[in-house]
């Protein structure tokens, strides 16, 4: 009887270790077999053509990435001008200001916008933000927009990262010891002395983490930005262009470009090259998350 | 002059705060705005009618319940991958052990990864496989898609547990797999807050059953049968030129709010319970 517990306990703890290591090599096998689906169109073209080449016409074998990089690229820092300053405010609002009442009064706010689903910002985003560009804003800088632009993407994208950014933000300053901020308010300085002397500079490599995470998450928004940006291939050249980020541009064609093998494997080193930005960017800022948690919690 | 300075930058403050409860206002109003005068019995509880997609009659039952299969499933594989990844690295591990490190940090990374590469993998690995686009292929991809949020969730609770019980339990010569047995009824509330995270996040999802899922009017009935999901069919609907198939789409998206809603309040509610089991 005894005996038998030992070996449950045994092989409970082997397909434990098993499942735990299969977790971990599973990012391996993404990385891995996204690559080997890439390697067709690497060689067939060098990487370096791919990526700086504006030109993309899949059926004369042109792969030329340019459009689509700077593409993502525009929408996520727009995204993240507009996004950052939003939520610095509120956070440190929340994190200096605000009573305990007030932040739990707003915290099921952050947990809803985090919660709704990328398709219902797309809905949103082309029934106010387009109509709103296209009519209102577009016609006092251009001749004529569509609305479907760099400057919807990038707004509907702000929101969207905002809660990410928030709670990170909130994380951030909690881990700042209570004792520094005691003292300068004791040296006689106001809450906002505090918070621009003391609060910010302290935690900056935690705000440059959170900026990273959020700005791979909008790298790697699909189904909003495909409803919003408008979809040309083309470079944008101002905020009131239609553009053509990469996730938009694997899910608009992978599945039917099976029957030309270079236009998928061009499709799989499109998802590649976002696995490996968004994986390096998401590993950069965790390190530093980990070091400051681990700085402050002894 | 100080005091300006800090009553400004107070009043942003303010100000932001309010900006972002407001969008999340203006959000849910557009959405049940333009959804609700569409919204009917017929669309929750029928199918597709014929003629369905030119404006005639029928709802998007194909969709709500292709949904509920796909996360159903995927949350069944997720939940018995990530509770014995969770019960290792806490409790086989020595705290601080480098494998445990190892395994939160791959966690996190494949948590950050987009859904659109999921849904690419998830079709790639079903072509090599040879499964057509079908419910066994989403139910596949989004459980690669919801397994990181889950585990994350769970090792987040399970560390907050305190060390007391599975020391006593351990001390009282049960074995580390009866402790763990258990521990898990402890971390009931926990799991259950992880499970709505989980469920709510791969119910929303579009990119990761864009290709695998495939999408039809009929309800599956078998795991290599394709399935409707309720992201797809407001992203199909509202892609059509007709005024009232777009108008079911915003129905459709007010079907998915209220999902979301009720689970992100529900995992609120059982997340508060936990921390007051824990006091």
């Amino acid at each position: 009887m005894h005996y038998l517990r030992k070996i449950k306990d045994r092989s409970a703890r082997h397909v434990m270790l098993g499942i735990a290591v299969f977790a971990v090599l599973f990012l391996l096998v993404i990385a891995i077999s996204l690559f080997i689906k890439a390697l067709p169109i690497m060689r067939e073209k060098s990487i370096w053509v791919l990526l700086t080449s504006g030109s993309w016409r899949p059926f004369k074998g042109d792969f030329g990435f340019l459009p689509f990089i700077l593409s993502t690229l525009h929408v996520s820092l727009l995204a993240i001008l507009i996004a950052l300053p939003l939520s610095l405010l509120t956070s440190i609002y929340l994190h200096t200001y605000a009573s305990r009442n007030t932040r739990s009064f707003f915290q099921p706010f952050i947990d809803v916008l985090s919660g709704i689903p990328s398709v219902i910002y797309g809905v949103w985003g082309t029934l106010t933000i387009v109509p709103l560009i296209a009519n209102k804003i577009a016609p006092n800088f251009v001749e004529f927009s569509s609305g479907y632009s760099v400057l919807a993407g990038g707004m509907v994208l702000a929101v969207m990262i905002l809660p990410l950014l928030i709670s990170i933000l909130l994380e951030v300053f909690r881990s700042i010891p209570q004792e520094m901020t005691d003292a300068s308010m004791q040296l006689g300085a106001t809450k906002w002395q505090t918070v621009k002397k003391v609060v910010l500079r302290k935690s900056f490599p935690g705000i440059l983490a959170a900026v990273v995470l959020s700005v791979s998450r909008a790298f790697g928004e699909t189904i909003a930005v495909l409803m919003v940006c408008g979809n040309i291939t083309e470079i944008p050249h101002s905020l009131f262009d239609a553009c053509y980020p990469l996730p938009a541009l694997i899910a608009n064609n992978y599945g039917e470009m099976l029957s030309m093998p270079s236009y998928e494997s061009a499709l799989m080193l499109a998802a590649f090259l976002l696995f490996i930005i968004i994986v390096l960017f998401n590993a950069l800022s965790r390190v530093i998350l980990v070091q400051i948690e681990k700085r402050y919690s002894l | 002059m100080k005091n300006f300075e800090e009553q400004f930058f107070k009043t942003l403050m303010i100000v932001s705060a309010s900006i972002i409860i407001g969008v999340l206002v203006f959000i849910i109003g557009t959405i049940v705005y333009k959804g609700l005068p569409a919204l009917s019995w017929d669309m929750i509880t029928k199918l597709p009618g014929g003629g369905f997609y030119l404006g005639k009659e029928g709802g998007v039952l194909n969709a709500i319940i292709g949904s509920l299969y796909i996360v159903g499933g995927s949350l069944i594989i997720s939940i018995f991958l990530s509770i014995p990844v969770v019960m290792f690295i806490n409790f086989y591990l020595p705290a601080g052990s480098a494998f445990g490190n190892i395994t939160r940090f791959t966690f996190d990374i494949l948590f950050g990864i987009p859904s659109i590469v999921y849904g690419a993998f998830g079709f790639a690995l079903m072509v090599y496989l040879g499964i057509r686009a079908s419910l066994l292929g989403g139910i596949i991809t989004v459980a690669m898609l919801i397994m990181p949020i889950m585990m994350r969730s769970l090792d987040e609770v399970t560390r907050l547990l305190s060390r007391d019980l599975p020391d006593a339990l351990l001390s009282l010569g049960a074995t580390k797999y009866e402790m763990i047995k258990v521990i898990l009824r402890q971390l009931m509330p926990g799991i259950v807050t992880a499970v709505l995270l989980a469920l709510g996040r791969g119910i929303g999802d579009a990119a990761t059953v864009l290709f695998t899922a495939g999408y039809t009017d009929n309800i599956p009935n078998a795991l290599d049968q394709p399935a409707a999901t309720l992201p797809l069919s407001i992203f199909f609907q509202l892609g059509s030129p007709v005024a009232e198939v777009q108008n079911r789409a915003y129905a459709s998206a007010v079907i998915l709010t209220a999902v979301i809603l009720v689970l992100s309040f529900a995992a609120r509610y059982f997340s508060s319970r936990f921390s007051k089991n824990k006091l």
